[in-house]
């Protein structure tokens, strides 16, 4: 069976077909304003083009930013309720206390704190009020609101509470859906709770999204499974994604970096991805992206979820350069209106394909106006460019081995050879690596939960979380065979009666057939 | 520079970065901090800052910060005015009016609370410190050093409870009442320690240290908005001195006793090409040796910056590959004198083959400081 991998970025939608590790075509057409409509064209132009039946395609992966640009533009987000258990700790910083006005005010900003949470011990901080609960539930539903995200102190450790309070909510507003925050974040609870409330905020569009992908792939004689990328390189299924959307954010630097590690073999890499506009910068150890370790910003708002660790600059294929000393390129980039006001196509702005092309390292457009600088001129702008690249690769690097820099994207003509000491590869289709990426997710299986020590060693407790997580992953239809652990970790939780750790283990394998 | 008088939002964005300089890598992050000083200030509350001198010599000040673990800091959040009912249980304890607050530390997190309870309390906050920088333990601020006992002293939770300790035998047994009682609050509390008069802490506090947190905040804000070097920025408006542009080649952190220990060695780069580096930290970053020579230790002040953003960086957030900016910039007198390098000179930090010599100052500084 084949599969196809789809990119929607905000210019292209990419897709690929791959039979097995074998790329077969990859095609690109324009991204849509309702993006299911260039999902349908891009899957009609790579069945049409390959000559393949879709009855032959097994899966469609997607990749989409459709999640993320929703806040950043702040459109489509639900009106959300946060409900926070700390009482009476926590109370001079409510919810979204440090959200930019908009985003604030497109998710209506409103917040119940209530009596509960845990201290870092375990003790509850004051006890859960039901009643209290009860009464927060009919003001919710007095304003209409039907995403609740539910963030509790000290859930990471113990989500009881979170669970408790939930069940107590549903039972007055059966119509809602719920997003807990010890299901998304880590301790620091206001960035945890962030993600809640956005992950709560997203829910309806998530819905909505899965239905006209299903939709897509209908109308392009797709009966197939789809999936959707998460930006960890693994897939999720329609439900899943309609429970967490924000696992998606930041999927698209994850499936150019995995797809960049997949077309050249590479498993430890910085990779390059040079677009039109800027410059994304990943690390990938095992095949998988390096996690960021500190908060990450989406659309003005600090979370903590497990993102992939990424370093943008401004440098793309576009990126206005001023020739004159001191040489100065980008940050401000003509972007896809290059075909116009670049000088190659007859436009007034120099950018750096312009300077590409005059050194004939690229053959596209015309090459007089960036020759006329003359080229000591122009190896000196491209100096200039050399040196942006080492230091945003130098910042990215894992360690003082001379891995190699894996380079994809459109803009990648502007990566020489070397990086420093570093040695570039370039794979063939690095136009299309990020829907590559999508095609080769994986399936995973996760265990989160605290195991007893009391009769099992901690080694033994390990192998039970692995065998549980083998299992899910399977079920979810993994590959047995290809099965490996991609993470683990344990805190021993040393307050609890007896010994107890927290255990957190996630395997990932291939997709079966 | 003109002293600060009043702190708004905007001063705020400036002293946190600026905190986080002074920090010299530790101190915790003044984030949240902040956070709640804007939100008194959205309530109409304000945040008077008044000058060392001005403060009368009978005036009574209050040392006072959050106490407890870092990591709970982030997750359990004050309810809000633990330090304020921590003051007024002073205030009732002595039969005394306090006339202004103080910070302990002005690196890192306990740059805020003085000007949250200050702005609570309706006085002013102290444009001083005990340390000018972050230390890792209460008794290496200066009016301890300087004979200043802490007790009687008190401590609130978020729950209503209030500890008073009327008497301790030694500062030590104070850290170890008060940490007892903190763990059985839930590892985050208010602390205020016994008020120091007006003359006393005219003598012995850092004094400035809340303008020098804006001022250095401003400098950083004011390269990024005018695409100037931000390193360069800095050495301008401070007295101090580049040690070296450098790129972060060998990381090494643990735990040890509560505190990050490790050591970063560094290759430089430009100007400092051909030259290793080696900062040693314990919390704080404390010795700077260049080619295998010590250069600069505690109680000076060593600070890790980002080389192109300028923005400071803690221990926590030290990379293998990152270009740094280091500095070093001179501590006050009141850190340098014998009875002061005891408690926090290198050899307060178990290195006892280094001798603490003073990084020079520039010709006109003592004159402005």
């Amino acid at each position: 069976m084949y599969r196809i991998g789809i990119d929607v970025g905000g210019t292209n939608t990419d897709a690929v077909i791959m039979d097995g590790e074998k790329l077969v075509l990859g095609v690109k057409s324009p991204t849509t304003e309702d993006v299911t409509s260039g999902i349908v064209s891009s899957l009609a132009k790579v069945l049409e083009e390959s000559g393949i039946k879709a009855g032959q395609i097994g899966a469609v992966m997607i990749g989409t930013t459709h999640f993320t640009n929703a806040v950043v533009e702040r459109r489509k987000m639900s009106k959300t309720a946060a409900v926070r258990l700390c009482l009476p700790a926590a109370e001079c910083l409510p919810p979204m206390v440090d959200w930019p006005d908009d985003i604030r005010e497109t998710v209506g900003g409103h917040y119940w704190l209530a009596k509960g949470g845990n201290e870092f011990d375990g003790r509850e901080i004051s006890a859960l009020d039901e009643d209290e609960l009860r009464g927060i539930a009919d003001e919710i539903g007095k304003q209409g609101i039907d995403s609740i995200a539910i963030c509790s102190v000290f859930s990471p450790v113990n989500s009881e509470m979170e669970d408790k309070a939930r069940t107590v909510l549903a039972e007055r507003l059966p119509q809602a859906n719920f997003t807990l925050s010890s299901e998304i974040g880590r301790l620091g609870i206001l960035e945890r709770e962030n993600a809640a409330i956005m992950n709560a905020s997203l829910r309806q569009l998530s819905a909505e999204t899965v239905k006209a992908f299903s939709a897509a792939l209908a109308s392009a004689g797709l009966s197939c499974p789809c999936y959707i990328t998460q930006n960890d390189g693994t897939l999720m299924s329609a439900d899943f994604v309609r429970a967490y959307p924000v696992l998606t954010f930041a999927s698209g630097p994850t499936n150019s970096m995995r797809g960049a590690s997949f077309l050249t073999g590479e498993q430890v890499a910085v990779v390059v991805d040079v677009g039109g506009t800027s410059t994304d910068v990943g690390a990938i150890i095992k095949g998988f992206p390096r996690q960021a370790s500190t908060s990450v910003d989406i659309g003005g708002v600090r979370t903590n979820f497990r993102m992939p660790d990424v370093f943008s600059i401004a440098l793309g294929g576009g990126s206005i350069v001023q020739p004159d000393d001191p040489i100065t390129v980008g940050p401000k980039s003509v972007g896809f209106r290059i075909h116009t006001e670049g000088k190659l196509f007859g436009g007034n702005t120099l950018t750096t394909s312009d300077v590409a092309v005059g050194l004939g390292i690229a053959d596209f457009g015309d090459p007089a106006p960036a020759r006329a600088l003359g080229e000591d001129r122009l190896n000196a702008i491209r100096d200039v460019i050399d040196e942006m690249i080492l230091n945003a690769v130098e910042r990215m690097r894992v360690s003082p081995d001379k891995i190699p820099v894996l380079a994809v994207g459109g803009g990648s003509i502007l990566v020489r050879d070397h990086i420093g000491e570093l040695p570039v590869i370039k794979p063939e289709n690095f136009a299309v690596a990020n829907a590559v990426g999508a095609a080769i997710g994986q399936i995973s299986g996760e265990v989160d939960r605290i195991f007893s020590l009391e009769k099992i060693s901690r080694e033994e407790a390990l192998e039970d979380a692995r065998k549980e997580a083998t299992q899910k992953a399977i079920a979810a239809g993994a590959k047995p065979d290809s099965i490996e652990v991609l993470d683990q970790e344990d805190v021993p939780l040393a307050y609890l009666p007896g010994s107890a750790t927290r255990i957190r283990l996630k395997v990932v394998g291939d997709l079966d057939g | 520079m003109a002293s600060l008088t009043k702190v708004t939002e905007a001063e705020l964005d400036a002293i946190e970065v600026g905190a986080g300089i002074l920090g010299t890598g530790g101190g915790g992050n003044p984030y949240i901090g902040k956070l709640r000083c804007r939100e008194e200030l959205k309530k109409g509350r304000r945040i008077d800052v008044i000058p060392l001198l001005e403060l009368d010599d009978d005036a009574l000040v209050v040392s006072l910060g959050g106490i407890g673990a870092p990591v709970v800091g982030v997750e359990k959040i004050e309810q809000g005015e633990e330090c304020l009912r921590a003051l007024r249980a002073l205030e009732e304890e002595l039969d005394c009016k306090i006339d202004a607050t103080i910070s302990s530390e002005i690196g890192g997190a306990n740059s805020m609370e003085p000007m949250l309870t200050a702005a609570q309390a309706g006085i002013p906050v102290v444009d001083g410190d005990g340390m000018g920088r972050a230390f890792p333990e209460m008794q290496m601020c200066t009016w301890s050093i300087y004979g200043h006992k802490s007790s009687p002293s008190a401590m609130a939770d978020e729950k209503g409870n209030v500890v008073v300790f009327r008497h301790t035998a030694s500062e030590v047994w104070l850290e170890r009442l008060a940490r007892a009682s903190v763990v059985a609050m839930g590892a985050a509390a208010g602390i205020a320690l016994a008020p120091m008069r007006g003359d006393f802490i005219k003598k012995f506090a850092v004094p400035d240290t809340v303008t020098r947190a804006w001022s250095l905040g401003n400098a950083v804000f004011e390269a990024q908005t005018n695409h100037r070097d931000p390193v360069a920025t800095i050495l301008e408006h401070e007295d101090g001195r580049l040690l070296m542009t450098a790129k972060i080649i060998d990381l090494k952190r643990h735990l040890k006793g509560g505190f990050a220990v490790g050591e970063v060695k560094v290759d430089g780069f430009g100007a400092y090409q051909g030259e290793t580096g080696v900062i040693d930290l314990q919390n704080e970053f404390l010795v700077f040796r260049r080619n295998g020579e010590m250069e600069v230790c505690v109680p000076d002040l060593i600070v890790v910056l980002d080389s192109d953003t300028g923005l400071p960086i803690t221990t926590e957030l030290l990379r293998y590959g990152q270009r740094i900016a280091i500095l070093a910039l001179p501590c006050h007198d009141l850190l340098r004198s014998e009875e002061a390098l005891k408690v926090i000179g290198p050899e307060a930090f178990g290195y006892h083959d280094l001798t603490f010599t003073p990084m020079p100052r520039r010709a006109n500084a003592g004159e402005t400081r």
